[in-house]
């Protein structure tokens, strides 16, 4: 279970403040902080309010890895700002995220393959929006699942987002991501990995870590492979790493949650 | 019909472990030792590369070991009572590729031999023979801390074999072998969880995945060799599938094991239906052997030079690569 820990965004406001004064320090912490406490991969977002969204992730992506080598998933819907990121990545880097929109899939997938990144494939289209039900998002998949094969990514390298939404709101989406899941372990040998934006399931919620760390295991439990998180919620942390023993995916010891978090995944 | 052969791709293999340190390492071995490397499943040459073979580690006791079964002494009659001259006739006419040194004088009641004394014997081990050694202490926590302990500092570089760490004891003899440069043996009880516990426990207070061997522990033919089998499989296909807090090279006391069996021992005047003991004894080592060499064991600790020439030609024939 790979977690994306997905604190510096410019959506929160110490980093957004960062990003304006040039202040390293608040996201060195986090980065930091993160990774020490199992994040495989640090999600690196300017946030809608940047002046200039080229600069900050430039300027984010080199602070970051000045303080730790763990490798970014470069959060963007501008490509030309992400292919400048990737120029910048120490380590192959994580695309997030490409819609399942043949015009994207064009831009993205090439990139990717000449930069060695790896891709986050949303399951929806700009056509279709988020599909209702798990069968279009599976469908959908597919299209991503083909594109790799066409443009050369290795399957490994795709990371299919089955989606999910607030429970308070779409209470009916939690189950078709669940299926979405299961249904695109199959689709082909060897199956694309898996992913989602975790804390998207409790927005506007109470009880939040509690909603968020049943819905990763759930997940889990259907072929969920990671999961853009709070790498700093202990409780989310260990119940990943618990739940990767009870599914038999490695041999127990006492000592296997703090093994999750210096292993990272 | 031409036959598919399905192949395996494992993500990771075993850890390569070199024991023994030669004049320009440190030490005085005139030969090394590695072993570990494997990408695959015991022997499967067609699913990956096995670099080193499994290697032969002959047991020497540094008292004479009444006990032993009479077949298991004949061999050696003329050096039971000479730890080094047992060990040279291991490596001259045996082909020990390790000697196993046994300081088992160190218990109070089999001799209680001084650190200074065990010492001793092991410098005339190193001196006798130029291959790598492994020593092991007597079995009482208490006792094994100051004996393994001295030995390591006076043998320092050496980069010997020490054992045994447990999960109970531990930390005297893993801080003595980074201090002096030696290789530890972690032993658990038939319990793989127990197994990698220690491995963590050993690898946070510093020492590196790459200075320890697991002893799982076995059982002999006949008492309980499956369970070492399926958890040396286990093992194995942790360490192939990137779980490095299982992916050091093995090490089973096969030879005492072995003849603590029954029916290694017993005449065939007490069971005329089981055959010649002599035979039998010798068959149930190399038997107990083959069996684990298929879960992956990668040193084997022996007594019987008839035992050890049946499981070299083993080892030979399956160490050919095969046409798949």
């Amino acid at each position: 279970m790979e977690i994306i820990g997905e604190r510096i965004n410019g959506m929160f406001r110490d980093i957004r403040e960062a990003i304006q004064t040039k202040d390293k320090k608040p996201v060195q912490d986090w980065a930091v902080r993160q990774t020490d406490n199992g994040a495989a991969w640090l999600d690196i977002n300017t946030g809608a309010g940047a002046e200039d969204q080229m600069a900050a992730m430039k300027w984010l992506i080199n602070t970051v890895q000045e303080a730790v080598d763990t490798p970014l998933s470069l959060d963007s819907t501008n490509y030309d700002i992400i292919e400048e990121g990737l120029k910048l990545c120490k380590r192959p880097a994580l695309i997030n995220s490409c819609h399942a929109d043949r015009y994207k899939i064009e831009r993205v997938f090439p990139m990717a393959v000449k930069y060695n990144a790896k891709v986050i494939g949303l399951a929806m289209s700009e056509e279709s929006g988020i599909p209702k039900n798990a069968e279009n998002r599976v469908a959908l998949a597919m299209e991503l699942v083909a594109a790799a094969d066409e443009f050369g990514l290795p399957l490994e390298d795709l990371y299919i987002d089955p989606l999910i939404l607030p429970v308070n709101v779409a209470q009916d989406h939690a189950v078709e991501a669940m299926e979405t899941l299961r249904q695109v372990k199959l689709l082909s040998d060897p199956a694309p990995k898996t992913v989602v934006g975790l804390s998207n399931v409790s927005q506007r919620c109470q009880n939040r870590k509690i909603i968020n760390r049943t819905m990763l295991v759930m997940l889990m439990a259907c072929g969920l492979d990671s999961a853009i998180a709070d790498a700093c919620d202990d409780d989310l942390m260990e119940a990943a790493a618990t739940a990767r023993i009870l599914m038999n995916r490695e041999i127990y010891c006492d000592s296997y949650i703090s093994l999750f978090k210096t292993r990272k995944y | 019909m031409p036959v598919q052969v399905l192949k395996d791709r494992n993500p990771s293999s075993v850890i390569t472990v070199t024991l023994g340190a030669s004049k320009e390492q440190g030490g005085t071995r005139t030969t090394t030792v590695k072993v570990g490397g494997a990408s695959s499943l015991p022997f499967l040459h067609f699913e990956g590369e096995a670099p080193n073979r499994p290697v032969i580690a002959m047991e020497v006791v540094d008292r004479n070991p009444a006990e032993w079964n009479e077949e298991v002494r004949k061999p050696f009659e003329g050096v039971l009572d000479d730890p080094a001259a047992w060990a040279k006739k291991c490596v001259d006419e045996c082909g020990a590729d390790m000697i196993f040194l046994r300081l088992q004088s160190a218990d109070p009641d089999l001799g209680n031999s001084s650190p200074e004394k065990c010492i001793a014997t092991v410098k005339s081990v190193l001196s006798a023979v130029g291959v790598p050694l492994a020593v092991v202490g007597c079995g009482i926590d208490e006792v094994d801390n100051a004996v393994i302990s001295a030995v390591a500092e006076a043998c320092a570089g050496e980069n010997l074999l020490l054992g045994f760490a447990t999960q109970n004891n531990y930390n005297t003899i893993v801080a003595a072998c980074m201090v002096h440069k030696h290789t530890v043996i972690a032993q658990s009880p038939l319990d793989i969880n127990i197994c990698k516990q220690l491995n963590i426990m050993i690898t946070e207070m510093g020492l590196p995945p790459e200075k320890i061997i697991i002893d799982p522990s076995i059982g002999g033919l006949g008492y309980g060799l499956e369970y070492s089998y399926s958890i040396g499989e286990r093992g194995r296909l942790g360490a192939l599938q990137g779980d490095k807090m299982l992916s050091m090279p093995t090490l089973g006391t096969i030879g005492m094991e072995a003849w603590k069996a029954k029916e290694a021992n017993v005449g065939a005047d007490e069971f005329p239906g089981w055959g010649d003991q002599a035979e039998r004894g010798i068959l149930w080592e190399a038997t107990t052997a083959a069996a684990l060499l298929q879960s992956g064991l990668d040193i084997l600790v022996m007594r019987h030079p008839e035992a050890i020439r049946i499981v070299k030609k083993n080892i030979n024939e399956l160490m050919t690569k095969n046409s798949l």
